[in-house]
């Protein structure tokens, strides 16, 4: 990387057209930043896709694990019977399958209404049920319906319901939260550090007392308390939890700064009259990208898990939302067994956040202005 | 690593001959969800506390394996003929764990501490039928005039307000236990520290560390202490209940009292017939808030409840370790006939046919869907079957919001009557009997949360509880629930709770029963 | 710098004044109280309990009876555990937790600093990949779910460990516990220093150390590692403060009696008692690691002074 930077750079080009040359270079975050786009995408247009509304239940198809053919299984379809004829309160005479059709014929000590057709029509797993044949008392009643197809590729959750779906559907809400509260505590965490730095003194004393206070705040207490407050607004809430996370974030920059401003660079600058903003502007604020960018690409994860972490206590978002955060807990919690539960979130946000991870470097090593 | 190994090692090996050797003792770590609040058994409020109590202490009646009453404390008792007095003898041989006698004056002393406004007792109300309890624990009396007086040292006489057939099954509740006044008066608050403790059941307090357990021993002084087969209790708090099933698995635990219930199936697979699942006697229901609009229509209540699909929030929600509910009394009570709604036998198409029919009657169409929302308190199993009403009610167009808020926030609000369509609660009993389910409709009842207000109800509940004959009484209250719940659904009883357990095949002894109770003493180890 | 650490201590004495005072208004405008549950209880006791508690003060005069406790050293009595003050359930939960967090961070720190020291100098290698990798992995997957893995695999599958428990701070109780509190903040820490050690063996001075002839080795440790470790020491003062007051979830999925889950547990349960005890008690920690990290940095940059 460092060799690209040899040749002395034109002197018109911009530090930021330097630096998208750069991150253009490293195929990491190029790779990331177009995963990224897809996931984004597919979230956000992906659920009208799959077939399946993010709400529905499928009553049949409860913990189903992925598949590519499609539901029904073989060995189903004999239990689903069952199960019909069961809450239809009568009694299973026999039932065959035959050309994508079933055939169920059913007793009755009283005669059998004709309506119990409805019963495999309910089912997941049938559709156009009619009555074949009835006998004469009405006792015995044949009735035949079509053995309905349905893919879950990504398998259902613990309700019966798509996990591509929620899958996808759960990542608009973890992907904007993160953005969100990502963005809120940078801004507030950038300026109130890099001020409280460069200015020093008395004012960052103060300013710096004011950090420590919040700072001492127990952060998971606050969040609680935040929960109880907006548990009905996610957004709202994680609007809220951004203007808490920035204090890490002032204290870095502000470090940096600190230690940057001793720089002989800047106080050179500083000795040649340059104004307190120029400095800030020319000096200050493009050292602190580097570590600025790396920690907003731990903060947006961080925001991701802190969600992922209320979702197991129970404090995540209201259904019939979800987030990876809450998906991830409740897979967590079927353990071993129904594994896809906690593998496909898992998947999902593990590399999510990997990406950001790459694109958070590339963009550091693409803004490092002593590479230059 | 090889050090650690080896200690552990060592640790094992020194269990496994505690649990065969013949010089060692039998040691049974007891899986419980949850810490026990307090050991003082007059400042209890949970059963996890009662598993614990039910060991320390004797009540003056107690429970057996199958959760049936047998003399405790009291040897034998007589009641006067109007049903009123009770006199009871204690044992002879009753001593606390310091070796002292159990006598009279230290049960009037623990039940004035019960209803004394200063104790703070959640469970005062355990001793409302005795003269003048709730008027002492409101502070318009002295602790000094409840109804309760020692005859001798081993004799202990009760007056109550009215008969009270169910008196003798609360006598065995955890807050009608006595505390030894000689050591509460010695140690003051601190009584109730282990080392201080003395209690007069079969197992004394050795140690209670918050968060890890608390372990109890053997009571050589226990009346019945040769029957006692296992020397050492560890109560193990157990709120990760996937923790609690590998520790299950791994050997650390000999039951939990509670089990993931959506891993039930593949558990049942693992553990076998060591998973016990069995009716409990609770309810889990929703309320409406009755005065509101259009909730104040019992039809309308009616209509909702019969579109709620129950076997499948019984079998695929709860995966079967709860039972679809008609009615709020659960069953198992003796001599109680439940009242379960009228459509409790019809099949479900019918019901959404007719909730359909009730709900056109009203004008709701897809011009004016009804809208609903339901309050529920943070646990997965809660969201779950909120979530799968929310689907079951949509294709009958009523528009359902799911909001759900920790469980202080959730509680708060029903206690302060705040707004609300439908809430989620559930009640336990705390003892066998319909009246303590009844009561939750009563008017200005402090947990009705639906503030349900039926004056024919209320009489039938008065009117039980004056009467003397108790077929006549259970009567009355069965009259009470087929109006307050099977016709008025002043709550909407969805499911029966039952209980899910593991047990391990080395404990002997566990009996299945309704109330959940397992006291130790009746159990072994192999 | 003794005029100066005196100096913070005092400040910090207003700073927990203010921070008890938030807290304890903040908890006490949530909705629901320490006695509203399942179970519900009838007015009269429900008051009784208020009673004792002084609940049923005005809200001003509990605050000036908390004050004036928590001035004598008194945390008060625990609403939902009332057979223990909150200080004994500190007296018993922090030494379990101070066990824990700070192997995991005395781990997280050796580990995490080595691993990013050999990213960065493999910059853009197969070892700094490698270490990129697991790294993001181990900082992206929560310890909900790192934690029954574990327990899995090292107690039932290998049976190496005890699935969980105290044991009475046995050394394989612990393991679990430490490593899964450790593996996030591994992951951290090796981010960070690879980070800024790519940046300080960049900086001017390193150059031309290297450049005057010194030795790759000499140069990483006494001069790159110095500037490197400013981030460092800036997340692991509030890491410690975090990591030594306990975790809910480690404590709750391995069952091991630390005062982590009082955080949690006591809010949820409006134990005001307990959540203000453990208001104070993180409060401290974290003025005491700010302090303690301000003076590393004086020590490790001494351009950084405080006279």
């Amino acid at each position: 990387m460092t060799d690209i930077a040899a040749p002395a750079p034109i002197s018109g080009r911009s530090l930021w057209a330097d630096a998208w040359a750069r991150l253009r270079a490293n195929r990491a975050a190029v790779v990331s930043g177009v995963y990224l786009i897809l996931v984004a995408l597919a979230c956000i247009i992906g659920p009208s896709f799959t077939g399946h509304q993010f709400t529905t239940i499928y009553q049949n198809y409860v913990r189903v694990p992925p598949s590519l053919s499609p539901y029904p299984k073989p060995d189903m379809i004999g239990t689903a019977v069952e199960e019909v004829v069961k809450r239809a309160r009568v009694e299973l005479a026999a039932w065959r399958e035959e050309d994508g059709r079933v055939v169920v014929t059913v007793t009755s000590a009283k005669p059998i209404d004709e309506r119990v057709t409805r019963y495999l029509d309910r089912s997941d797993l049938f559709e156009h049920a009619k009555v074949d044949e009835i006998s004469a008392d009405g006792l015995r009643l044949t009735m035949s319906a079509d053995i309905k197809r349905t893919y879950f590729l990504l398998g259902t959750d613990i309700s019966g319901r798509d996990m591509l779906t929620r899958t996808l559907i759960a990542g608009r809400v973890s992907l904007s939260i993160g953005l969100l509260a990502g963005l809120v505590a940078v801004v507030i965490g950038v300026a109130y550090g890099a001020t409280s730095g460069f200015i020093g003194g008395k004012t960052d004393e103060v300013m710096m007392r004011i950090v420590d206070v919040l700072y001492s705040l127990p952060f998971i207490f606050f969040v609680i308390m935040l929960v109880v407050f907006f548990g009905r607004n996610f957004i709202l809430m994680f609007l809220a939890v951004g203007a808490v996370l920035w204090l890490d974030m002032a204290r870095i920059v502000r470090g940096q700064a600190l230690s940057i401003k001793r720089q002989e660079y800047v106080q050179a600058a500083e000795a040649l009259g340059v104004t307190n903003a120029g400095i800030l502007v020319r000096h200050v604020i493009p050292n602190l990208l580097g570590p600025v960018v790396i920690y907003m690409t731990l903060l947006v994860p961080q925001v991701i898990i802190l969600e992922s972490f209320l979702s197991y206590l129970g404090l995540g978002v209201q259904e019939p939302m979800s987030s990876w955060g809450v998906q991830i807990s409740q897979g967590a919690k079927n353990m071993p067994y129904a594994n896809w539960l906690l593998y496909v979130p898992s998947f999902f946000l593990t590399t999510t956040l990997f990406a950001l991870n790459f694109i958070g470097d590339g963009l550091r090593d693409a803004l490092d202005p002593k590479d230059r | 690593m090889r050090v650690n190994y080896k200690s552990w090692l060592i640790g094992t090996t020194m269990l496994v001959m505690s649990a065969t050797g013949a010089f060692a003792e039998v040691v049974f770590n007891r899986g419980n969800s949850a810490d026990p609040e307090s050991l003082d058994p007059h400042k209890t409020s949970t059963v996890y506390e009662a598993n614990i109590l039910r060991d320390l202490f004797s009540g003056l009646t107690v429970q057996d394996a199958k959760a049936e009453i047998i003399p405790g404390a009291a040897e034998s008792w007589t009641m006067s003929p109007d049903g009123k007095t009770y006199t009871f003898k204690l044992r002879a041989d009753g001593k606390w764990s310091d070796g002292s006698p159990v006598t009279a004056d230290d049960f009037v002393f623990s039940w004035r501490r019960l209803v004394d406004p200063a104790t703070a007792a959640e469970y005062a109300y355990m001793l409302s039928p005795v003269v003048n309890a709730d008027a002492i624990n409101k502070g318009e009396k002295k602790p000094e005039e409840l109804g309760v007086k020692a005859i001798d040292p081993l004799t202990f006489e009760v007056t109550l307000n009215a008969p009270t057939p169910y008196f003798l099954e609360m006598l065995s509740h955890q807050s009608t236990y006595a505390v030894s006044k000689a050591n509460v008066e010695k140690f003051g608050a601190d009584f109730i520290k282990p080392g201080n403790l003395v209690s007069n059941g079969a197992y004394m307090l050795a140690e209670f560390v918050p968060n890890d357990h608390v372990k109890a021993v053997k009571n050589p002084n226990f009346y019945d202490a040769a029957n006692v087969k296992i020397d050492v209790v560890n109560y193990i708090p157990t709120e990760d209940r996937s923790t609690a099933m590998k520790r299950f698995e791994a050997g650390e635990l000999d039951s939990n009292d509670d089990i993931p219930t959506e891993q039930l199936a593949d558990l049942k697979a693992k553990f076998g017939d060591q998973v016990r699942i069995g009716p409990y006697l609770g309810t889990y229901y929703y309320v409406f808030k009755t005065p509101k609009d259009p909730w104040s229509n019992a039809k309308l209540r009616h209509a909702i409840s019969m579109a709620i699909d129950r076997d499948y929030l019984a079998e695929k929600v709860w995966q079967n370790t709860m039972i679809p509910a008609y009615s709020f009394v659960p069953p198992g009570i003796g001599g109680y006939e439940t009242k379960t709604t009228d459509y409790a036998e019809t099949s479900q198409l019918d019901r959404e046919d007719a909730a359909k029919k009730i709900l056109a009657e009203l004008g709701y169409g897809p011009d004016k869907p009804l809208k609903l929302e339901i309050r529920y308190n943070t646990s997965e199993n809660h969201k779950n079957t909120a979530v799968a009403i929310q689907e079951q009610l949509k294709p009958l167009g009523i528009e359902v919001t799911l909001l759900n808020t920790d469980t202080k926030t959730h509680y708060a609000h029903l206690e302060n009557h705040g707004d609300f369509d439908v809430a989620r609660a559930g009640w336990i009993a705390d003892y066998k009997d319909p009246e303590n389910f009844l009561a939750l409709c009563k008017s200005g009842t402090g947990n009705n949360y639906g503030e349900y207000s039926n004056r024919e109800y209320d009489d039938l509940l008065a009117a039980a509880a004056a009467s003397a004959d108790p077929a006549e009484r259970m009567k009355k209250l069965s009259e009470a629930e087929a109006i307050g719940v099977a016709r008025d659904l002043c709550v909407m009883p969805l499911l029966y709770y039952g209980f899910h357990t593991v047990v391990s095949d080395k404990l002997k002894g566990w009996e299945d029963n309704v109330m959940d109770v397992h006291p130790t003493r009746f159990l072994s180890k192999e | 710098m003794l005029r100066y650490v005196l100096r913070r201590l005092l400040t910090a004495i207003p700073t927990l004044f203010v921070i008890v005072t938030i807290s304890f208004f903040l908890m006490r405008v949530a909705p629901g109280g320490p006695f509203n549950q399942e179970k519900g209880l009838n007015p009269v006791i429900k008051a009784n309990l208020e009673r004792v508690y002084h609940l049923d003060e005005p809200l001003w005069k509990q605050y000036f009876l908390y004050l004036g406790s928590l001035l004598r050293g008194d945390f008060g009595p625990s609403y939902n555990l009332p057979d223990f003050t909150v200080g004994e359930l500190f007296r018993i939960g922090l030494p379990v937790s101070i066990q824990i967090g700070a192997s995991a961070l005395t781990l997280a720190l050796i580990l995490g600093s080595a691993l990013g020291i050999v990213a960065a100098l493999n910059q853009n290698k197969g070892a700094d990949y490698a270490v990129i990798a697991t790294a993001t992995a181990g900082s992206t997957i929560p310890t909900f779910v790192i934690a029954p893995l574990f327990q899995l695999l090292f107690a039932l599958t290998l049976k190496w460990l005890p699935v969980g428990g105290w044991g009475d701070g046995a050394l394989v109780n612990k393991i679990g516990p430490i490593v899964t509190l450790a593996l996030p903040q591994i992951a951290i820490v090796a981010r960070l220093m690879r980070g800024s050690m790519i940046e300080s063996l960049r900086s001017h001075h390193i150059r031309t150390a290297r450049a005057l002839g010194l030795s790759d080795y000499s140069v990483v440790i006494r001069h790159a590692l110095r500037g490197a470790l400013l981030p460092i020491i800036s997340y692991a003062g509030p890491a410690a403060a975090a990591l030594l007051t306990g975790s809910i979830i480690v404590e709750t999925i391995f069952q091991i009696p630390g005062v982590g889950r009082y955080f949690v547990d006591a809010a949820l349960n409006r134990d005001y008692t307990l959540v203000m005890g453990t208001v104070v008690v993180i409060a401290i920690f974290t003025i005491v690691f700010n302090l303690i990290v301000d003076l590393l940095y004086a020590i490790v940059d001494p351009r950084v002074r405080y006279d």
